[in-house]
């Protein structure tokens, strides 16, 4: 059963790809307001956590469960959850060609609100370019082709903006921004988290947290949160790295 | 995916307004494949010979040379053998005896749609044309079977002295153009199909812009068969005079029978000094038509003739639009795209000759295999010896769909002259789980993401399009996109 008043659970998440299981017995509550951040080395399977909360297909969920508002996610189609508000911001967002921003995110808000809210699609798109900092220019290039890093991240966010997610899954957001853009970025994921929507970042760096500060800080580990805190662990992991943490139990004494 | 890279150049600002929306669950049959009952002025008999020929010529009540024509054509048509090469299995399953040659559906042309018959105007309607004639068309010209049922043009045009004529009217009426250009482009003896279309052709479009007309906009022509084993042989001939500008767009369809029909026409564009000519098609057959088609053009000194090919329908179609660039600085583009679903072969290309200094081409196909369809893209380019500083480019762009279906590429370079910039690239690639997953992931359903990849593939021959055929294009798209997971 998930939590009475949590947005957003997972709740003892094991993630295989092919017969590797990566992902090893997560779980994880986001109440409605609350901003967390879940950090790890390179290759801690956190990617592989919200790829499968997603529901990518190269992922199987061999075990446990997720919810947003109640609603148990594991049985949907990656559609039907972003349909309902779940959103990730993909660390390396595909390129599909021929096909513009702008016709990308018409197709996207129809989806997620009706065909009503395309009434005011243009007016919301120029208000939401405006916020980020993004050349009207932008929506008439083909998605993600030959877009920079830096690019594909305000796309992401951008996205993020126009869909008005209720709960919103930022993998490496941070990584390929200069600071400029880091902060643009980061006052536009702020603007778009409040106290009814819920965050979950995902990172390496600390760096990103100086903009979006979070209420809760996991420290991820070869596919585990190892420990849970507040603010102030991100200041720990910084100084400290995350060399020194204890490495969790090996894997066959994980399973069951 | 492979990555896939596009002509540089930001896409119409349309783009951000409205598109109208795409609705899935119809279908071909119910918007196409219906069939009129049949009443016919005439409706001749199964089978090609002399007798055929003298019968369709004494109808149309031709002038001497042309009945002489065709009957050469016929013979050369006899004596040919089938092509040796292509989709052979298929091509030898024609049953020429079992073809209906000559259908005159209406003893005259009608002048307004009122004249048409009842059922042959309904047909029309349900395909938009009249909508189409009067929102946006200069003229057109509806044939149905052999004959041109209605053809109009705007009158501020015949005013300009643009000619833009059913082919047998204007061989009736123009003599000496027709006469001066006809087969010229493509002789009788070019190919064993155009040699049949040269000896029973009816029917298609002549058209002269004078010297510094431009039309503006499009003239259209659509092509309906309706009968069942019939075949269709329109002749189409365009002549752009000196300075002048044309586009014409074609479009056809048919009804689902379980026997094959036949449509082998022959176009013919002549693009003069500076003249621009634009030939669209949208090609639209029921998948029991063979689709045998010989189209080239030439094009004289500083002039553009451009090939925009749309390929969805037909069981096989053979066809490679061609420019013979004759003088300097003439520029041929030939852009395509060929669908093959279940059950078809898109065996399309292209073909440029570049025989001047300074000539320019550049080729883009795409081609997109589904459900065990197969595509292929059969490419030739010559430059020839002293034709130095010609710029030529080709791409060629497969998109693969499902397990069984296949795509094949045979491009043909002989380049004479050292003094040539070329350039040419080709790429198979397959709609990826990455993509689709991205898509899904922002709420489209699997379904309309694959759609979406789609036409993004073939965004690049879309975005030359009218709107209105843009729309078209996609529609169809999604009609043959149906059901497509796997």
């Amino acid at each position: 059963m998930s939590t009475k008043d949590a947005l957003f659970e997972i709740e003892d998440l094991h993630v295989s790809i092919g017969d590797k299981e990566i992902v090893r017995g997560v779980s994880l509550v986001v109440r409605a307001g609350e901003k967390h951040a879940i950090m790890g080395p390179n290759g801690s399977g956190k990617s592989t956590l919200t790829n499968a909360v997603m529901g990518h297909p190269s992922t199987t969920i061999t075990q446990g469960r997720a919810w947003l508002n109640g609603e148990d996610l594991t049985s949907l189609e990656p559609h039907e959850k972003a349909r309902k508000g779940l959103f990730l911001a993909f660390q390396y967002p595909v390129a599909v060609p021929g096909v513009t921003v702008a016709n990308f995110l018409r197709s996207a808000v129809k989806a997620r609100f009706g065909e009503d809210r395309l009434k005011t699609f243009r007016q919301d798109l120029k208000a939401r370019l405006r916020d980020l900092e993004i050349d009207e220019s932008f929506v008439t290039r083909y998605l993600n082709e030959g877009f920079s890093g830096g690019e594909k991240k305000r796309l992401e966010i951008l996205q993020m903006a126009m869909l008005e997610p209720r709960m919103a899954l930022l993998d490496e957001t941070d990584s390929g921004l200069d600071i400029d853009a880091l902060k643009v970025v980061s006052e536009g994921v702020n603007r778009h988290s409040g106290p009814q929507t819920g965050l979950v970042l995902v990172t390496h760096y600390q760096r990103i947290l100086n903009y979006i500060r979070p209420d809760f800080v996991h420290v991820f580990m070869s596919g585990r949160i190892v420990r849970s805190g507040g603010f102030e662990l991100a200041l720990e992991l910084d100084k400290k790295g995350y060399g020194d943490w204890i490495a969790p139990a090996p894997l066959a004494a994980a399973s069951n | 995916m492979e990555p896939l890279k596009h002509s540089p150049g930001a896409p119409p600002a349309a783009d951000v307004k409205t598109k109208p929306e795409l609705h899935i669950g119809e279908d071909y049959a119910s918007r196409y494949g219906f069939h009129d009952a049949e009443a016919y002025f005439h409706k001749g008999r199964k089978g090609i010979d002399h007798e055929v020929v003298e019968m369709m010529t004494r109808m149309k009540k031709e002038p001497e040379w042309m009945r002489r024509f065709r009957h050469e054509s016929l013979d050369v048509f006899l004596s040919k053998p089938m092509p040796r090469w292509g989709d052979t299995e298929l091509l030898n399953s024609i049953n020429f005896d079992d073809i209906y040659y000559y259908v005159k559906p209406m003893a005259e042309q009608g002048k307004s749609w009122d004249d048409v018959p009842e059922n042959i105007k309904n047909t029309f309607e349900r395909l938009g044309i009249p909508e189409a004639e009067r929102k946006f068309l200069a003229g057109v010209s509806a044939q149905y079977e052999s004959e041109v049922v209605y053809h109009s043009m705007r009158d501020d045009l015949k005013k300009k002295g643009i000619i833009f004529l059913d082919m047998d009217t204007a061989l009736r009426e123009h003599p000496e153009i027709v006469q001066k250009y006809f087969a010229t482009v493509i002789p009788a003896a070019d190919n064993k199909f155009a040699a049949l279309n040269s000896a029973v052709w009816s029917g298609g479009s002549f058209i002269y812009v004078p010297p510094g007309v431009d039309v503006g906009i499009p003239l259209q022509a659509y092509f309906r068969i309706n009968t069942e084993n019939m075949g269709q042989f329109e002749r189409t001939l365009i002549i752009a005079d000196k300075g002048s500008r044309v586009h014409y767009i074609e479009g056809c369809t048919a009804p689902v029978y379980s026997t094959n029909s036949l449509h082998s026409a022959v176009v013919e564009l002549v693009a003069l000094e500076h003249a621009y000519i634009r030939y669209t098609t949208i090609q639209n057959w029921s998948n029991n038509i063979f689709n045998l088609v010989t189209k080239r053009a030439v094009a004289y000194r500083n002039s553009t003739v451009e090939w925009v090919d749309g390929n969805i329908g037909s069981k096989l179609t053979m066809k490679f639009p061609c420019i013979y660039l004759l003088e300097e600085g003439a520029k041929g583009e030939i852009l395509s795209v060929a669908f093959a679903g279940k059950g078809q072969h898109q065996d399309a290309g292209a073909k440029v000759i570049h025989a001047a200094p300074r000539t320019t081409s550049r080729i883009t196909s795409k081609s997109i295999s589904k459900s065990g369809g197969r595509a292929s893209y059969r490419g030739m380019v010559k430059v020839y010896p002293k034709a130095t500083d010609c710029k030529v480019s080709v791409e060629c762009d497969a998109l693969l769909i499902g397990k069984d279906s296949r795509s094949d590429t045979y491009p043909t370079m002989e380049i004479a002259e050292d003094n040539v910039q070329i350039e040419h690239e080709a790429r198979v690639s397959k709609v990826s789980e990455e993509q689709i997953f991205y898509l899904m992931s922002r709420g489209l359903t699997e379904d309309e993401a694959r759609l979406l990849i789609v036409n993004g593939f073939i965004e690049p021959f879309t975005k030359e399009l009218p709107m209105e055929y843009a729309v078209e294009l996609n529609r169809l798209i999604e009609l043959e996109m149906e059901g497509s997971v796997g």
